[in-house]
């Protein structure tokens, strides 16, 4: 009988006694298991993941699955790229089945020309790769009301990071001739709400993408296959998935994404609207929430870190509930605009206390604390919660969110 | 004869000066790797419009509220309800004065700044479920039915290019720029 778990072993050991318990673990570890003693099985087409790895998304509970979302599985990832499987959604109305062959992207408006691209017209043109993270402008978007027992993943779990290949969007601008009386552009999908959004165009000259690939493969459809706008650094919703179209416009269009959603609401009842970039964030995946510390003694605290206006200067670790900070390691390369992760051995001596962590970006931002957020912006403005997140170990071990 | 041919390498020297220098930047400048198809202004139609705040794409034709009613209770209401409040999904109707609140109720009449944006939205994503069957006096319609419900304006109202665009919204100056960073 070959013996997995730790659970099994302390089984074991129940019944042999503690002495010979002791002596067990690596006995019956160096043995040589039954999978070296089968042939595995063969090569395969498309891999896919062991059947001991069960992490999945989280599904929002909705009445239509179809304008929902799901979330990423922070606590359970490796280093900074998430699994294309296991990015984050958010649709408006489904994904659709498109095939490429009969996609085709248009460019008109205030243009000189307007041109209409197939995929194939657009893979005949210089790409570039960036490694960029996009996030949900409603991810934390519970966390201005009450502190529930809730996971990294439930609460920070609509941020994800690829590698995202296409074509800069100026080249494309450049293509059909931009007209000087242009200065945002509408872009449109192809799912069945044609969601659209208005762009400043210096945004799309600047570092936006038309992309294809995600983490070597094509896109996909969940993120946008076969096409998608990428603007790094701004709230998920821009970055239009299924893109079809693009017009050249002289002023932003006001679409329902930009007014009924996608707006913050202030106490005095006026609400910001084109609040594009993602501010500095950053969240602890171990411990946090719904996880136990089994041990007193050394713990490595780990998390993600991200700025939508650039680089992660620094992250700061604070366990005690922000009386002390502590600079953690960040793993490189550091890259802008990307999750860079984080890093600070710990040593708990086994009382109640509070984890923190805390981004400092490159300009200088550092990230708020939830009572300053609330101060500057009330309840009730939804969007682009990026609070100081804090985590409660009891005495037990068991981890949550609390607000402190 | 020479002086002649001189005379022709001289042309297409200077020619080929001026294709190159000033000929070829401009080129450049209007397109460089020459893929994408051309598209002519009746094909970009096809594709649908977006509707600017000033009513650009709007199309013709035209409905009051008298004549939405029957599609809104045929094509919506079995969503948003027959009086637009009381769901299952999005609420449309109510919640004027309430965004200053703590209790604020966004909805088409208390929050959004435009009417274009309605027949923008309703055209392209509304029947949730069959996005597209409506045709343009249908859009209309509907619009000017939600915004009836929402007590902007009366049953009688015609909502066409020309009044969409020119409806005062309760909620039109409602919106401020984004002052971030407003917290460190
Ligand atoms: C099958 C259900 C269904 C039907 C039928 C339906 N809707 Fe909707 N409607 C929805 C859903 C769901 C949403 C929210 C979509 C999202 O999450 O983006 C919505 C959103 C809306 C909104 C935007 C609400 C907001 O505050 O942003 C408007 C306006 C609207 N519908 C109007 C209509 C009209 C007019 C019709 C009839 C022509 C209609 N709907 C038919 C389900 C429906």
């Amino acid at each position: 009988m070959v013996l997995q778990t730790r659970r099994g072993f302390l089984k074991l050991g129940a019944i042999l006694g503690p002495t010979f318990a002791a002596l067990q673990p690596s006995v019956l570890f160096g043995q040589l298991q039954d999978a070296a003693r089968t042939l595995g099985h063969g090569v395969s087409a498309y891999g896919a993941r062991s059947r001991f790895e069960t992490v999945v998304r989280l599904l929002r509970d909705s009445r239509h699955s179809e304008a929902s979302s799901s979330q990423t599985p922070l606590q359970d990832l490796h280093g900074t790229i998430t699994p294309s499987a296991l990015h984050f959604e958010r649709h408006h109305a489904g994904v659709p089945n498109i095939d490429p062959s009969t996609h085709r992207l248009l460019i008109h408006g205030l243009v000189e020309r307007p041109l209409e691209f197939s995929l194939d017209d657009l893979k005949r043109l210089p790409t570039v790769s960036r490694i960029y993270s996009l996030e949900c402008s409603g991810n934390s978007r519970t966390l201005w009301g009450e502190a529930g027992a809730t996971t990294a993943q439930s609460t920070h779990g609509m941020t994800s990071c690829s590698e995202w290949v296409g074509i800069p969007l100026s080249l494309l601008l450049q293509e059909v001739g931009v007209r000087p009386e242009a200065t945002w552009l509408v872009a449109e999908g192809a799912d069945a709400s044609r969601l659209n959004r208005s762009l400043p165009l210096t945004k799309a000259l600047d570092n936006t993408l038309v992309a294809f690939g995600q983490n070597g493969e094509a896109l996909r459809p969940a993120q946008g296959y076969p096409l998608r706008l990428f603007v790094p650094g701004w709230e998920g919703n821009i970055s239009v998935k299924w893109l079809r179209r693009i017009e050249l416009v002289d002023q932003p269009y006001m679409t329902r994404e930009e007014t009924s959603k996608y707006t913050d609401l202030l106490p005095d009842g006026n609400a910001r609207q084109f609040t594009f970039v993602m501010e500095a964030k950053s969240v602890i995946t171990h411990p946090s929430g719904g996880q136990q510390l089994s041990s007193l003694g050394s713990h490595q605290i780990e998390g993600i870190a991200w700025s939508g206006r650039g680089r992660v200067d620094r992250v700061e670790v604070s366990t005690n509930g922000g009386e002390d900070w502590h600079r953690a390691e960040l793993q490189t390369p550091i890259l802008p605009l990307a999750h860079t992760r984080f890093r600070f051995n710990w040593t708990w001596d086994g009382r109640e206390t509070v984890l923190q962590s805390r981004c400092i970006d490159e300009t200088g931002y550092t990230q708020p604390t939830r009572d300053a957020l609330i101060a500057a912006r009330g309840l009730q403005s939804g969007y682009h919660n990026n609070a100081i997140q804090s985590w409660k170990v009891a005495a037990d071990g068991t981890v949550e969110n609390v607000y402190v | 004869m020479s002086s002649r041919h001189d005379w022709t390498v001289l042309t297409t020297l200077l020619l080929t000066v001026l294709l190159v220098y000033v000929v070829a930047p401009q080129q450049a400048a209007s397109q460089t790797f020459n893929v994408g198809q051309p598209v002519t202004p009746a094909a970009v139609k096809d594709w649908g419009v977006n509707i600017s705040p000033s009513g650009d794409g709007l199309p013709a034709g035209g409905a009051t509220a008298i004549e939405g009613r029957r599609i809104y209770q045929q094509r919506c209401a079995r969503c948003h309800g027959i009086n637009g409040t009381e769901g299952p999904d999005s609420v449309l109707v109510g919640g004027q004065g309430s965004l200053a609140s703590e209790v604020a109720s966004k909805t088409v009449g208390s929050y959004w700044p435009l009417a274009t944006t309605l027949w923008d939205y309703i055209n392209r994503a509304m029947p949730f479920d069959q996005p597209g069957v409506l045709a343009a006096d249908e859009v209309y319609g509907s619009v000017a039915y939600v915004l009836y419900l929402n007590g902007i304006i009366d049953e009688s109202e015609r909502m066409d290019a020309m009044t969409v665009p020119k409806l005062q919204m309760p909620n039109r100056n409602g919106f401020v720029p984004d002052p971030r960073p407003d917290v460190d």
